[in-house]
């Protein structure tokens, strides 16, 4: 034993301080492992993280009215809407350099169809004027711009612009909750126009339904499954999956074959008695075609945790509830079922969110009452181009789904989920 | 030696791909009968005409603006010519996302010597569109299923004398023109009294009286099923739709052409192109909208040519052998009573309007 190891630092064969030696080699573990999860990192970042950033990012961006008449906003600046008159001269002149500049990159236009999310008319308005903002003289810019367009001689129309100025705004999210900002403030639009609360109010109601009744359906047959003979449980998994390798679209439509007044279930009732045929039922274009569908479609996502869960239970537990006197129904409710909690959580979870973001279902078999918010948001990507309303609904989405999960896992629990 | 001949080959083969990719062109378009309509009477001849270009087929006019929009932020501008509804040209011109074209210089003149621009005519509707055809949305009804045939647009509205469901497609533009239409309001006043909130209440509340026999439609193809299932007694669509349905198809359903409502659909090219692409852009869209070419798409599909010259030229259907001229929905017999459409009403009146319909709708 030598003096140095007694009395300095612990080394390895080839000199080098022990400490070192594991700290390195500890880096190039960790160093391998990083590698290893690299792709899936760069991965979510690129499909995952950065979508969604984009997608909160756009629901309060709102540079293009700064960006298309710099000038006017500036000269805005210590105008009043509350004074009641419309700006000054200044003003227009200022408009007027800002819409020559526009037009020559012909982002005039652009600035029309996003003040008209907020203001009808303002998309002809600019349309209008930027034909022919070219050839005005360069004297009493307001007459000449009210007379292109009575609209410029309007206050609101101002107010708005005023309003929207700002490189920021909280006017989508103002609308996602059909709210308004007005001369009097921040207030509730009027009755005939909201709509995004009662939606993703019925959103939710349709969810749970949708979740509640693949749960009253899936529970038999997971217990069924988890207690047969492995032979034929496996014969009936099949069951369970193959709907899994039908086309999403193609089960969508059966059901419209199905449901519908003149469709096969209706037929048989006739043919049966059971109704008359003036009175066939309503089954699809409402929310019983959305509820229906959707069951079926997210049935699998709640029998397979079930069944996974199930398949741990031993069934000795209930043997010896049995044998201590319980009879059948005690053995189930006090023994049996919390031990199958868990598997409720994960498929309960599963379906719901599933079911709350879905979007083709309800719109193909939906009608007007069976619609979710997803397909409003749907509309606002593809139909209307307000891709800036359409981020501020899904970034409420998205706070909802993450607000239940908070309340779920303070009720229930996160732990308590298990998928097998 | 052996490396700098693989090298040699390499970059050959990476050229010749890269030329064979610049020779493709992808025009954008609807699909179904409407993509092999074209087909027939545009892409075939023009690609007999010039051998090296290759016509891909994407079938996603639906989401054209959307989509189009995404890929100019993208700056990866895929698609070469677009088939879009006048309206959504409208839009893409004013997002900046369609190219402006010039009808003097850069679409053929009419074997007479028309201008292009005279041709046309008030079709032109935007400065970045040259329409194709004039199609309408219109009426189908079950001749089974009603006692009397309707002959008026008001029939929509008569539960008592039309009772049955009706298809009328999810969202306001024309249900909400028919509706004031059918409520006393004359033609040439709908517009100045939707502009007003009692002119609207006053349409939905029209609506409101049939809305629990409505099934509403998103997709042109909806109304022909519904009607070939018993689903609906009446309901609007596309008039091709209709024809397909009447003509090819056989189902005991007859067209309610009063108060169609005139529409066009065209061609746009997208901002962003390269030079070489954007001219042979050009180059198809002044082959495919001359007189002829316009004439020769109504053999497959009952859609009106958008050129006045072309119409004399239409002729008997490709396959069917009927004569095309009276199932257009600019034939004088079944335009006797149309409804024109406002083009710069509804760009400012929609996302207003809709709001409120959709509010409506979900109530």
């Amino acid at each position: 034993m030598s003096e140095a190891t007694s009395n300095g630092p612990v080394l390895t064969q080839d000199g080098v301080p022990l400490k070192t030696s594991l700290a390195k080699a500890l880096r190039r573990e960790k160093l391998r492992a990083f590698l290893l999860i690299a792709p899936l990192l760069v991965f979510i970042l690129i499909t995952f993280v950065l979508p969604i950033g984009d997608m909160l990012w756009r629901s309060v961006e709102n540079g293009i009215v700064r960006d298309t008449i710099p000038h006017t906003i500036e000269s805005l600046a210590d105008w009043d809407p509350a004074s009641g008159e419309t700006p000054g001269e200044a003003t227009f002149a200022a408009l007027h350099v800002d819409l020559l500049e526009a037009t020559k990159e012909k982002t005039h236009t652009r600035l029309g169809s996003r003040l008209n999310y907020e203001i009808s008319g303002a998309s002809s308005m600019f349309r209008k004027t930027g034909r022919r903002v070219k050839k005005m003289k360069d004297e009493n810019f307001k007459e000449q711009f009210i007379k292109v367009d009575k609209k410029w001689g309007d206050i609101e129309y101002w107010r708005t612009i005023k309003q929207f100025g700002p490189r920021y705004t909280g006017g989508y999210f103002l609308n996602a909750l059909d709210a308004e900002s007005t001369a009097g403030g921040v207030s509730f639009k009027p009755e005939d126009e909201r709509i995004y609360l009662f939606l993703f109010q019925r959103t939710i109601f349709l969810s749970v339904s949708i979740m509640l009744s693949c749960l009253l359906l899936g529970y038999p047959i997971a217990f069924l499954l988890a207690n047969l003979p492995v032979k034929t449980s496996n014969i009936l998994m099949i069951l369970v999956l193959l709907p899994f390798w039908t086309s999403l679209l193609v089960r969508t439509s059966a059901w419209k074959v199905l449901l519908q007044q003149q469709g096969v279930i209706n037929d048989i009732l006739v043919w049966v008695g059971l109704v008359n045929d003036a009175g066939r039922l309503v089954m699809i274009n409402n929310q019983t075609g959305t509820i229906i569908a959707m069951t079926h479609i997210l049935l699998p996502f709640m029998i397979l945790p079930l069944f996974s869960v199930m398949k741990t239970i031993s069934p000795t537990y209930v043997r010896a509830a049995k044998s201590m006197g319980a009879n059948d129904w005690t053995a189930f409710w006090r023994v049996y079922f919390p031990q199958t909690i868990p598997g409720i959580g994960a498929g309960s979870i599963l379906a719901f969110i599933l079911s709350i973001g879905f979007y083709i279902t309800p719109e193909l078999v939906g009608g007007t009452s069976g619609i979710f918010i997803s397909n409003r948001i749907a509309y606002h990507i593809s139909s209307s181009l307000n891709w800036g309303l359409a981020a501020a609904l899904g970034v409420m989405l998205l706070v909802m789904v993450i607000a239940l999960f908070y309340v779920y896992d303070k009720i229930v629990g996160i732990d308590n989920v298990k998928l097998g | 030696m052996k490396m700098k001949n693989l090298l040699l080959a390499t970059v050959g083969v990476a050229f010749a791909s890269s030329a064979a990719i610049a020779d493709d062109m992808t025009i954008v378009s609807w699909g179904g009968a409407y993509s092999a309509s074209q087909n027939n009477a545009y892409h075939k001849p023009y690609m007999a005409k010039n051998p090296g270009v290759k016509i891909i087929n994407d079938e996603s006019s639906a989401e054209a603006v959307a989509k189009l929009r995404a890929m100019n932020e993208a700056g990866n501008v895929t698609w070469d010519v677009v088939d879009v509804v006048a309206a959504d040209a409208m839009r893409l011109c004013d997002e900046g996302l369609a190219e402006v074209i010039n009808p003097d210089t850069e679409l053929a003149k009419a074997p007479d010597g028309t201008s292009a621009a005279d041709d046309f005519g008030e079709l032109l509707v935007s400065e970045c569109f040259i329409p194709q055809i004039v199609y309408s949305t219109t009426f189908g009804y079950r001749t089974d299923k009603v006692s009397t045939p309707p002959t008026d647009i008001c029939a929509v509205f008569d539960l008592q004398k039309y009772p049955g469901k009706r298809a009328l497609e999810k969202r306001a533009i024309n249900n909400v023109e028919w509706a004031l239409l059918c409520d006393g309001v004359p033609k040439d006043q709908v517009y100045d009294v939707l502009s007003t909130p009692a002119g609207v209440d006053q349409a939905l509340a029209k609506l409101g009286t049939i809305k629990d026999q409505v099934v509403w439609w998103s997709s042109g193809s909806e109304t022909p099923q519904l009607l070939a299932d018993g689903e609906v007694v009446m309901g609007s669509t596309y008039n091709g739709r209709l024809f397909a349905l009447i003509e090819e198809q056989k189902q005991p359903v007859a067209m309610l052409w009063d108060a169609q409502v005139f529409d066009l659909d065209g061609w746009i090219i997208p901002k962003g192109l390269s030079p070489e692409r954007l001219a042979r852009a050009k180059d198809y869209i002044m082959f495919a909208t001359d007189t002829q070419r316009l004439a020769d798409q109504a053999k497959y599909i009952s859609y009106g040519p958008a050129r006045k010259s072309s119409a004399p030229l239409v002729g008997k259907h490709a396959e069917l052998g009927i004569e095309m001229a009276p199932h257009m929905p600019t034939d004088p017999e079944n335009a006797k009573n149309t409804f024109l459409y406002n083009y710069e009403w509804w760009a400012d009146n929609r996302d207003d309007l809709d709001g409120k319909f959709q509010a409506w709708l979900a109530k």
